[in-house]
């Protein structure tokens, strides 16, 4: 399959693995990605790589973990209680030092919750697991996105050593939008498994991957090292949409993945209101700086979100102004339609 | 008869006497020295009874024991 | 002329391990090792290790070990096995690592047949924690979570873990061993040959259940907590083998 195609997203996401190399899917069914799983036990074996149903997604991220130790690029899906399950397996990845993509298709929490789309896991992603670690966390908002990001996201975990995360949602996982398949683009591959990886002893010491130092301070300074990892990140792989830069406005909204969309509905039916996106993509490392800056020229901030305001603390912590920082959001898979977000505009900045 | 002897790796032995009990000639015993990590090292009494069976390195759970054939008399 | 017949197998590293003298873990380790010499498969063997007394594995063994999350042992190693179906990969646990956190995750690759082989050691108790009960501690078995002993209306029955598995199709090769003495060791070691050549000849997926000792939880010497795994263990965990489909 090349050039434009009219794809689903949860779709989208499984042929940007492929297209990346991804040779190891393990997944179980949790709505609203079940598409994944689906389509990876029929697309994976046909490009020559491994699909495992998991009997739990405490056993899909452990298998994602064996299959990057064995130096195979991996990938597991699931959706919000199964990101919950799956907090163990990252954090011992991290620990580990080893790649991984991890998908989040959000859904309605707390508990079963319910499968409409929501973005309550935002702090899961960005502050994950038990321990000092940090995962790189995309937040796509359009289908093409979905592919990109996916695509993108194991060069990334093979650079760093690192899980990455893409936190998506219920609403981009099942819509459709054309996008365009860069079959010509080849994964980077920047650190091979070949470095790394346990093969078997031949021809070199033996190696070990663990996770557990007793050693007194040697775990400390192993976090040191992690976090050098982590600063570099930040330096290299932030990523945000602000397009209207030169633009004057008075206010900001600040919005990521589906609400961003909408929200760029709302500017441009708002005219009367002059109104800029700033869309945080990289949700971890956060753009605190960039935000900072953009905010100075608002009188307004404006924080949209799908669950009980989760980034609206990163934006204050960016915005470091809280008497112009307002927050609308609904959780539990409430979906914030554009005339809602608009009326609320108004009313505020009246 | 065969002839064996049998070499202690003392930084391996943790003094669990499994081999005393093991060897049928009562070729070994219980050690008086220590090694560095403060277990007692077996002895091996070398009475001249060793055949070189390796029982005693085979029970052995820390692969302390080296087992030596010595040339047919 | 001297002849040494036997010494330190390759494929165990030489360092004393951190297993307590007359521990069946150290046994086990040294067998493993003399097996995978054996078989001349050290360059291409990758072992999980457990979260428990055998978690430092990887510093006893002379070739590529991973540590895995507690009771997800056997997801890492079916995970290894299926992207390097050539090498020989093996989970090595302990039982509240196997029965208790891990036991989805052995019914699981059990039952999908997964091409490894799994060494269980069985020694009634959480040994590196303290000697806490595990599901294969016996009725009546004082531990320092049963401190009157397990009994079956707080804390249920024993695990027989190979008689659990036997009836899954997937599971082609069982035996239960014991290292008590010369004569068990060396039925022990053949059992687990046979469980590694199984998974070289793509037989599919063998276990084997060592009854193993635990003198410092139990408060034995290692003789006789060896003669407690003969009386009582072996009394209630039938040895031999439990199931042969291959």
């Amino acid at each position: 399959m090349s050039g434009k195609m009219l794809m689903k997203g949860n779709i989208a996401i499984a042929e940007g693995a492929i297209d990346a190399g991804c040779r190891f899917y393990a997944g179980y069914p949790i709505t609203p990605q079940n598409e994944i799983p689906e389509y990876m036990s029929k697309r994976m074996p046909e490009a020559g790589g491994v699909f495992m149903q998991a009997e739990s997604e405490l056993i899909s991220i452990n298998l994602v973990f064996g299959a990057s130790v064995a130096g195979a690029r991996s990938m597991t899906t699931s959706s919000s209680p199964g990101m919950s399950l799956m907090q163990e397996g990252i954090s011992y990845m991290a620990g580990c030092e080893l790649p991984g993509v991890i998908v989040n298709v959000m859904r309605g929490g707390p508990g079963l919750g319910n499968i409409a789309p929501s973005q309550s896991d935002y702090f899961q992603a960005v502050k994950p697991g038990h321990g000092d670690f940090r995962m790189i966390t995309l937040a796509p908002s359009n289908i093409q996105e979905m592919y990109d990001f996916t695509f993108e996201a194991f060069d990334l975990a093979d650079k760093y050593r690192n899980p990455v995360m893409i936190l998506t949602d219920g609403l981009l996982g099942q819509m459709m939008e054309t996008i365009e398949l860069s079959r010509g683009r080849k994964p980077l591959n920047p650190r091979p498994a070949s470095e790394w990886a346990l093969t078997g002893a031949k021809g070199r010491e033996p190696r070990k991957i663990l996770s557990l130092l007793m050693k007194p301070g040697a775990l400390e300074q192993h976090n040191y090292d992690l976090w050098k990892k982590y600063d570099e990140i930040k330096k290299s792989e932030l990523r945000y949409e602000f397009n209207e830069k030169e633009k004057d406005y008075d206010c900001l909204i600040v919005a990521f993945g589906s609400v961003a969309r909408t929200s760029k509905g709302v500017i441009a039916e708002g005219k009367d209101i002059k109104a800029a996106l700033f869309r945080p993509v990289t949700l971890w490392p956060f753009p605190y700086a960039e935000l900072r800056e953009a905010a100075k020229k608002a009188k307004k901030v404006f924080v949209f979100e799908m669950n009980m305001g989760q980034m609206v603390e990163d934006v204050r912590l960016a915005v470091q102004d809280d008497s112009k920082v307002e927050f609308y959001g609904r959780p539990g898979g409430g979906l914030p339609s554009q005339e809602e977000l608009l009326s609320f505009l108004r009313k505020k900045v009246k | 008869m065969k002839k064996g002897k049998v070499r202690i790796l003392a930084e391996r032995c943790k003094g669990c006497n499994l081999c005393i009990l093991e060897c049928k000639k009562g070729e070994l015993k219980q050690g008086k020295t220590v090694n560095k990590q403060g277990y007692s090292v077996v002895e091996f009494v070398n009475n001249g009874k060793c055949n070189g069976c390796t029982l005693c390195a085979i029970v052995c759970p820390d692969a302390a024991i080296e087992v030596i054939l010595e040339a047919e008399e | 002329m001297e002849k040494l017949i036997y010494g330190m197998p390759e494929s165990l590293k030489n360092v004393s391990t951190t297993y307590c003298p007359g521990c069946s873990h150290s046994t086990v380790h040294k067998l493993i090792a003399e097996v995978i010499d054996e078989l001349k498969v050290r360059e291409k063997t990758i072992g999980v290790a457990p979260v428990g007394c055998a978690v430092f594995a990887y510093d006893f063994w002379n070739f590529d070990v991973t540590e895995a999350a507690h009771g997800r042992n056997q997801a890492v190693s079916a995970a290894i096995k299926r992207v390097l179906p050539d090498n020989v990969v093996f989970s090595y646990q302990g039982d509240g690592d196997l029965a208790s956190i891990g036991m989805a995750e052995t019914i699981h690759t059990a039952n999908r047949g997964e091409n490894i082989t799994v060494i269980f050691i069985n020694n009634t108790n959480y040994g590196m924690t303290g000697g806490q009960m595990a599901p294969t501690s016996l009725l009546g078995q004082v531990t320092t979570t049963s401190p009157k002993g397990r009994d079956a209306q707080h804390y249920g029955y024993p695990i027989k873990m190979l008689e659990l598995l036997a009836p899954l199709e997937g599971v082609k090769y069982l035996e239960r061993v014991k290292v008590t003495n010369a004569a068990s060791v060396i039925k022990a070691k053949k059992a687990i040959k046979k469980a590694f050549e199984n998974q070289i000849n793509n037989t599919g997926f063998s276990m084997i259940e060592v009854l193993g000792s635990c003198p410092a939880n139990w408060k034995k010497e290692p003789a006789e907590a060896n003669r407690w795994v003969d009386e009582k263990m072996a009394e209630f965990y039938p040895l031999g083998v439990i199931k042969d489909a291959r």
